[in-house]
């Protein structure tokens, strides 16, 4: 009887959802179970927990308590929909799917319901062309930048010469690690190295095949656009093969804590790109620490604070706190809209004074959004891993990619999205 | 009381055949039907169709279709998974070469498609059984899924090997796409369940149905009785591989409107459809609707009671979902190892009887 009652009570609930005004809404779709737990946990923390901090030491955004409705969808297509149509009747400003496939199946029904996406460095990358995407920003950086970052790392190390050097790619044989491809065959046309692409179809536990290949072919350098376990194992066999670690480069996904442990000191000196800096020496997480873990209202278990992906949750959660404020001041009003919020996205600049601010010096490129570029000027960094310290540090700067390879590449993709379902590029 | 065969005077060879012989069925299932047609859709919102009433009837269809095939005909399938991708790669394909072509053909088409690659891959159910039969399957289910992920030409090379499905209308309504509505959307899907549905039934209930059933009962007496093997299981996989490719092009094109084909139509597919029919009952039509409720509502229920209702975080209520779903499978399969379809027909027989028991 009970139960029943509960769900009717649960029905109705669901029935009669309709928005609050009462708090700034900030779906969380996020997996805590599931094949990619493991990397969905830190980030999911990291993105409620500095909603926590800004609602206890700011009292909200503008004065506006900001509300993180977590949807687990354990990276299933069907439960990201469910999740999406069970949190936008709430007043969701935003939405991060974290998943490329349902980055995908959100694009148009969050274009057509007039909620923004924000895809950190994921998602469909030209979606960066906010003429004919005015509902999806994926700045600071997306995969053709990655890819570009890849290439210019290389050719730093190799005085900008690459010709006659061979790249292999090992990618998850999905729509996430195929993005980079054609970037990548435009780039080796222009500066001359040969490509051999290698395919880990998921979940990636078995990738023998591969390796066999990479020793055989002996390339001078393999980048990894991979996810999960087939990190770990990636990892694991370049170590086996005794593959010179700084010689392979993973995207930004691929650089996290868990993907690396695993190996111990075989992973010593594996690099990945990086969106954000790493570590917790920042003023922020004294704040995180004084505000969030010590009144005990840290998200999960508390055990994530300060690693890559956590950092990562924190960073996409800043970002969104920040284009909030920026529509708040824009409209002059505490309590925006999701169609607000998009003019906030779209008009959003990070600078170092601002990320000082945030107690996040450095913490991540600048760089600005308008309509033309929703996508930013695509700052990327490097980072590498010590083994012995077990930390990841950045080795290089954010650097620029090359936008001129990859802006025809969004130019050429989003009029061919744009012809295929009739959208007339414009900015309003 | 209400329930009983008393009184119900049938005058004609037709009435006497017909599927709901007995009056109350009768008006229960058009009670349903116009429920389903007439009240559903004016209240009907974007949740209540994209995450339970459009899932729900696409699984449906699917359900109904392996259970034409491994309930009917007793032909075990792995491959319901690679069979929806062809219906739903065959529609896209469709939809992007013809696009004046009218939506409904180009869900039939893609039905038609799967049936012609169901043959293929049915020829083998003619030489092995049981198991390897199974197995056989299973390679279908992994062939078709590297394929579409292998040869460009499927996804229109585009650069991630997404497909998405463009904007279609029926009578000036989108029915896939953005624009859709939730009504528009639900009509068009139920229109199908209705139609295979009914098809399904009085198919089972024919000359075709017999015979896949007398081949599944004992192969070698249906062969002796002039039951041809070769066609009467190529039919099987034929029409059971029709159905499973409508429900892949629907699921693709009016229900997620993008997919990836490893993600969405994996091995995991294939056995949550087998898991349907296995708990519904198999070869039972009303089960393969019971078990596609069981396994979609269900989870969306314990989640929307757990996270909504209670306020659990979110992974705690998810491996409990796993958990609860989990026990209730093996207790109906202990409780009725024919599934919730024997529940169905053991509470009508009982309520023949009610009140009066003796």
């Amino acid at each position: 009887m009970t139960f029943k009652r509960t769900a009717a009570v649960a029905l109705t609930a669901l029935m009669a959802a309709s928005p609050a005004l009462a708090d700034l809404v900030f779906p969380s779709l996020s997996y805590r179970t599931g094949p990619y737990a493991a990397n969905g946990i830190p980030f999911a923390d990291g993105y409620a927990d500095y909603f926590t901090l800004v609602n206890e030491r700011d009292g909200g955004i503008g004065g506006v308590p900001a509300r993180v409705l977590e949807c687990e969808t354990g990276y299933n297509t069907e439960k990201g929909v469910e999740c999406y149509e069970s949190t936008k009747g709430e007043g969701a400003l935003v939405y991060q799917p974290l998943s490329t496939g349902i980055t995908y199946q959100l694009i148009p029904k969050a274009s057509a319901d007039g909620i923004p996406i924000h895809s950190m460095g994921y998602g469909r990358t030209s979606a960066a062309n906010g003429k004919v995407f005015p509902w999806v920003f994926n700045y600071p950086a997306n995969y053709w930048n990655g890819a570009s970052h890849a290439v210019n790392h290389v050719l730093d190390l190799n005085g900008g010469d690459l010709s006659g050097k061979k790249i292999a790619l090992v990618y998850h044989n999905s729509a996430y690690g195929k993005e980079p491809i054609r970037t990548l065959e435009e780039l080796s046309a222009k500066h001359g190295f040969e490509l051999s692409l290698l395919p880990v179809d998921h979940p990636g536990q078995e990738q023998k095949s591969q390796w066999l290949q990479i020793r055989r072919e002996k390339p001078d350098y393999v980048f990894m656009w991979g996810w999960g376990v087939m990190n770990q194992v990636a990892i694991q066999e370049a170590a086996n093969i005794r593959f010179p670690m700084e010689n392979f480069v993973g995207i930004w996904w691929s650089g996290s804590e868990n993907d690396v442990i695993p190996a111990g000191d075989g992973a010593n000196g594996y690099k990945a790109l990086a969106l954000h800096n790493t570590g917790s020496d920042f003023p922020v997480f004294d704040d995180i620490q004084k505000y969030v873990v010590d009144a005990g209202k840290a998200a999960g278990a508390g055990d994530q604070i300060g690693t890559v992906l956590y950092n990562r949750g924190l960073y996409a959660a800043m970002l969104a706190v920040e284009a909030a404020k920026k529509a708040q001041e824009i409209h002059g009003t505490a309590d925006i809209t999701p169609a607000m919020m998009r003019d906030g996205m779209e008009a959003l600049e990070i600078s170092e004074e601002s990320q000082a601010a945030l107690g996040m010096p450095n913490f991540g490129p600048t760089f600005t959004v308008s309509c033309e570029n929703h996508g930013g000027p695509g700052l990327g960094a490097v980072q590498q891993w010590d083994a012995a310290a077990q930390t990841w540090s950045l080795i290089t700067d954010f650097g620029p990619s090359d936008m001129e390879v990859i802006g025809a590449l969004i130019e050429e993709d989003s009029a061919a999205y744009a012809a295929e379902n009739g959208i007339e590029p414009a900015c309003s | 009381m209400f329930y009983r065969e008393a009184g119900d005077f049938k005058t004609s060879y037709a009435a006497d055949q017909q599927t709901f012989p007995i009056a109350f069925d009768r008006y229960r299932y058009w009670a349903v039907l116009a429920i389903a047609i007439g009240v559903v859709p004016f209240f009907i919102n974007d949740y209540w169709a994209n995450a339970v009433l459009l899932p729900f009837l696409i699984y449906a269809i699917a359900a109904i279709g392996l259970n034409i095939l491994t309930g009917y005909c007793g032909q075990v399938s792995l491959g319901t998974g690679g069979f929806m991708a062809v219906g739903a790669y065959a529609s896209y394909k469709l939809m992007t070469a013809f696009p004046d072509l009218n939506f409904v053909l180009v869900v039939l088409l893609s039905g038609g498609v799967t049936a012609a690659v169901g043959m293929i891959f049915g020829l083998p159910s003619l030489r092995i059984k049981g198991f390897y039969l199974a197995v056989a399957t299973l390679a279908a289910q992994f062939f078709l899924v590297w394929l579409f992920n292998k040869v460009p030409w499927f996804y229109n090379y585009s650069a991630s090997g997404q497909i998405n499905a463009p904007e279609r209308t029926i009578f000036g309504h989108a029915v896939t796409g953005a624009a859709a509505s939730p009504t528009a959307k639900y009509l068009f899907c139920l229109f199908f369940v209705i139609l295979l549905a009914v098809v399904a039934r009085n198919l089972t209930r024919g000359r075709i149905g017999r015979s896949w059933m007398s081949i599944r009962d004992m192969d070698i007496a249906a062969e002796i009785i002039g039951v041809n093997p070769l066609r009467t299981k190529l039919s099987a996989f034929a029409i059971s591989s029709f159905f499973v490719g409508v429900a892949g092009a629907l699921f693709f094109s009016v229900y997620l409107g993008a997919v990836e084909v490893t993600e969405a139509f994996g091995i995991q597919k294939s056995f949550l459809v087998l898991f349907m029919i296995i708990i519904g009952g198999l070869g039972s039509i009303f089960g393969s609707f019971a078990g596609a409720a069981f396994m979609v509502l269900l989870p969306v229920l314990l989640k929307n009671v757990m996270v909504g209702s209670l306020g659990w975080p979110t992974d705690i209520a998810a491996h409990f979902e796993f958990i609860i779903v989990g026990a209730l499978i093996m207790f109906f399969l202990i409780v009725e190892p024919h599934g919730l379809a024997q529940l169905w027909r053991i509470l009508k027989e009982k309520l023949r009887l009610w009140p009066f028991p003796h």
